[in-house]
């Protein structure tokens, strides 16, 4: 059984109020913290190792460091909650049953950094979720948490949650800046980064949500403390997204390093695939990474067993491997058509491009035109490589990485399914009303290895 | 394209204008734009949807241009540039939810409510759309309805007649 530290009481009965919470140990990390100096506080969160839980991965205690401390400039903290990505949904699952731990999260984040404003801006479907963070900031307001002069340590800070208009690409956290300065998402061109010219041009660090919650523990133990869970680079607990056909979707807190075979078919955390199925292909990160067939899945290229961690996801890089991206993990059992499935993606992407750029505006649409023909019987063989074609000219040559997002999927379903593209192609009828089923994607490795160099 | 709809004055109510007092309090002085996102979403809230008259007002209540107003409301799909049913069933269409039954789902609304996407029922309480996806990937398939965004989730067909019937008795 892994280690909680996010979840860990999530199951105890008004974990979601003040008083449940701080019986069960919350605010400490708020009374820790501002003893300590703000220099110390990114010490800590630097020593865990923690890395961005948003999607990029990049080091949290960097992050920060980076921030520009102007004299007589404010500085800002934002919290991501703009979840979006397909099948991510971790995010939401926090802040609706233990809201505390972000709120508890953000005030030790917002002294670490010096700022005395700041957000969570949370995607505006979800305002169910808006309503309990600004009933948990209520609370702890009353309870001399937040406002002036928190706990007579004379740090002042005022918390406020921002909806979002329903857009994906305010995920990234430029348009997200954008998007909370009352205009359109369209991502910024960087340099300058946030932590220069970030909020109303002031320096910003832009977190997710989980990130932030993880800065509780980490202060509550120490960062070493926190290091010593997981494996390599890839430290402490990750919250894990299940969805598509599994016995048991939801979210999972796990310890990086978790092997995927495990976290797929054992009763502690997804109980394998339903109705007698075989697993036929996962993404393992959110729709944004590259899909894998299932043997790929559970085994590296050589036979080693895959583990849910940042480095053995990615390992072999995209010709054999994907990333954990966002702990989005969506599973496809043998009766899924990696086509549809595809094409529906592409069509998010297309949807989502916020237009700015040629390349993914344009080409998104292109790979949801060409897709669509593929599925419903009209595709070319050509189809198949022009679809390649476009994926390599709009990834990298944009603005913000939805480009690249929207890229992958396209290109690595091509690339380890070509067989069923081309299916599509020779059996447009026959595709119509049939799948083409699990093929050799659950065969042992070598097999696969083969497929894939095709 | 923002499409424009026959024009119409409207009033916003006091409580509303509260409402917008307190939103642009949470921003520095100067940066009162920021309240835009939340404030469209309470005119929405109120009315029903963004009407060109109510996007104007908006921008005079914020002290900026219509057009910085309707740039945004025509941005985020959140926001209706037209008139909806009462209830505006929102249906995710993403990839997860389409693992487990979400396009029949939305083949069973049309035909359970007798309108296309996007339309509306004869007697106003209805219109369903697709939307892309809502976060909730592990209780699919979903769907939400507006102002307050209720979620109903782990749907199939009976569930989804039974929660027209109630809607329409309600």
């Amino acid at each position: 059984m892994g280690r909680k530290l996010l979840l860990e009481h999530i199951n105890v009965p008004g974990i979601n109020t003040l008083e449940v919470y701080r019986q069960k140990g919350g605010y400490r990390a708020v009374e820790k913290a501002l003893k300590m100096t703000s220099e110390e506080v990114v010490e800590e969160v630097k020593k865990s190792g923690l890395r961005g839980r948003g999607g990029a991965g990049f080091p949290t205690g960097m992050k920060w460091s980076f921030l520009a401390k102007p004299e007589g400039v404010a500085r800002y903290l934002v919290c991501n909650a703009d979840e979006s990505e397909p099948g991510t949904f971790k995010d939401r699952y926090l802040m609706t049953y233990i809201p505390h731990a972000l709120i508890e999260g953000m005030i030790v984040s917002s002294f670490a950094l010096g700022a005395h404003v700041s957000y969570i801006y949370v995607r505006g479907e979800m305002m169910p979720q808006i309503r309990i963070l600004e009933r948990a900031i209520a609370e702890a307001k009353a309870a001399g948490f937040l406002g002036k002069n928190i706990l007579g340590t004379g740090y002042d800070l005022e918390l406020y949650v921002q909806p979002g208009g329903g857009a994906y690409i305010c995920g990234e956290e430029t348009a997200l800046l954008e998007s909370l300065e009352g205009k359109r998402g369209n991502p910024r061109i960087k340099p300058p980064f946030p932590a220069i010219a970030g909020l109303y041009g002031c320096p910003t660090v832009v977190n997710n949500v989980e990130s932030i919650a993880a800065v509780v523990p980490i202060i509550n133990d120490g960062g070493e403390e926190y290091a010593k869970i997981g494996i390599g680079r890839s430290t402490g607990t990750k919250l894990i997204s299940a969805s598509g056909n599994l016995v048991r979707p939801g979210v999972y807190e796990i310890e990086l390093g978790l092997p995927v075979e495990e976290f797929i078919y054992s009763d502690e955390y997804c109980g394998g695939i339903p109705n007698g199925k075989r697993l036929k292909a996962t993404v393992a990160g959110g729709s944004s990474v590259p899909v894998l067939p299932a043997n790929l899945t559970l085994k590296l290229a050589n036979g080693d067993p895959r583990l849910m961690s940042y480095e053995s996801l990615s390992e072999g890089g995209f010709a054999t491997g994907t990333m954990l991206g966002s702990g989005g993990f969506i599973a496809f059992d043998e009766d899924q058509c990696m086509v549809r499935n595809t094409w529906n993606f592409s069509r998010f992407y297309h949807h989502e491009s916020c237009g700015q750029c040629s390349p993914c505006r344009e080409g998104t649409g292109w790979m949801e035109k060409v897709l669509h023909r593929l599925e419903y019987g009209h595709g070319k063989m050509s189809d198949i490589d022009l679809l390649v074609d476009v994926s390599k000219k709009i990834e990298g040559n944009t603005i913000c990485p939805l480009g690249d997002a929207a890229a992958w999927p396209v290109a690595s379903a091509i690339r380890h399914f070509r067989d069923e593209f081309e299916w599509h192609v020779k059996e447009p009828v026959k595709s119509l009303d049939t799948n083409y089923g699990l093929a050799n994607y659950a065969e042992p490795i070598v097999k696969a290895a083969i497929t894939t160099e095709n | 394209m923002l499409k424009v709809e026959e024009q119409q004055s409207v009033e916003f109510s006091p409580s509303l204008i509260e409402k917008f007092d307190e939103i642009v309090l949470r921003y520095p002085p100067g940066k009162q734009k920021s309240g835009l996102l939340p404030i469209l979403h309470e005119v929405q809230a109120a009315l029903g949807w963004l009407s060109p008259a109510a996007m104007d007002k908006v921008a005079g209540y914020l002290d900026i241009l219509s057009i910085e107003v309707y740039e945004v409301a025509s941005f985020y799909s959140m926001y209706f540039l037209k008139p909806q049913g009462k209830y505006m069933l929102e249906v995710c269409r993403t990839g997860p939810c389409c693992l487990v039954g979400a396009e029949k789902l939305m083949d069973h609304i049309e035909q359970k409510l007798g309108v296309k996407e996007g339309e509306v029922t004869p007697d106003g309480l209805f219109s369903w759309r697709g939307v892309e996806c809502l976060a909730a990937c592990g209780y699919a398939p979903v769907l939400q309805i507006g102002p307050e965004y209720t979620f109903y989730e782990n749907l199939n067909e009976e569930k989804v007649d039974k929660l027209i019937e109630d809607l329409r008795n309600k």
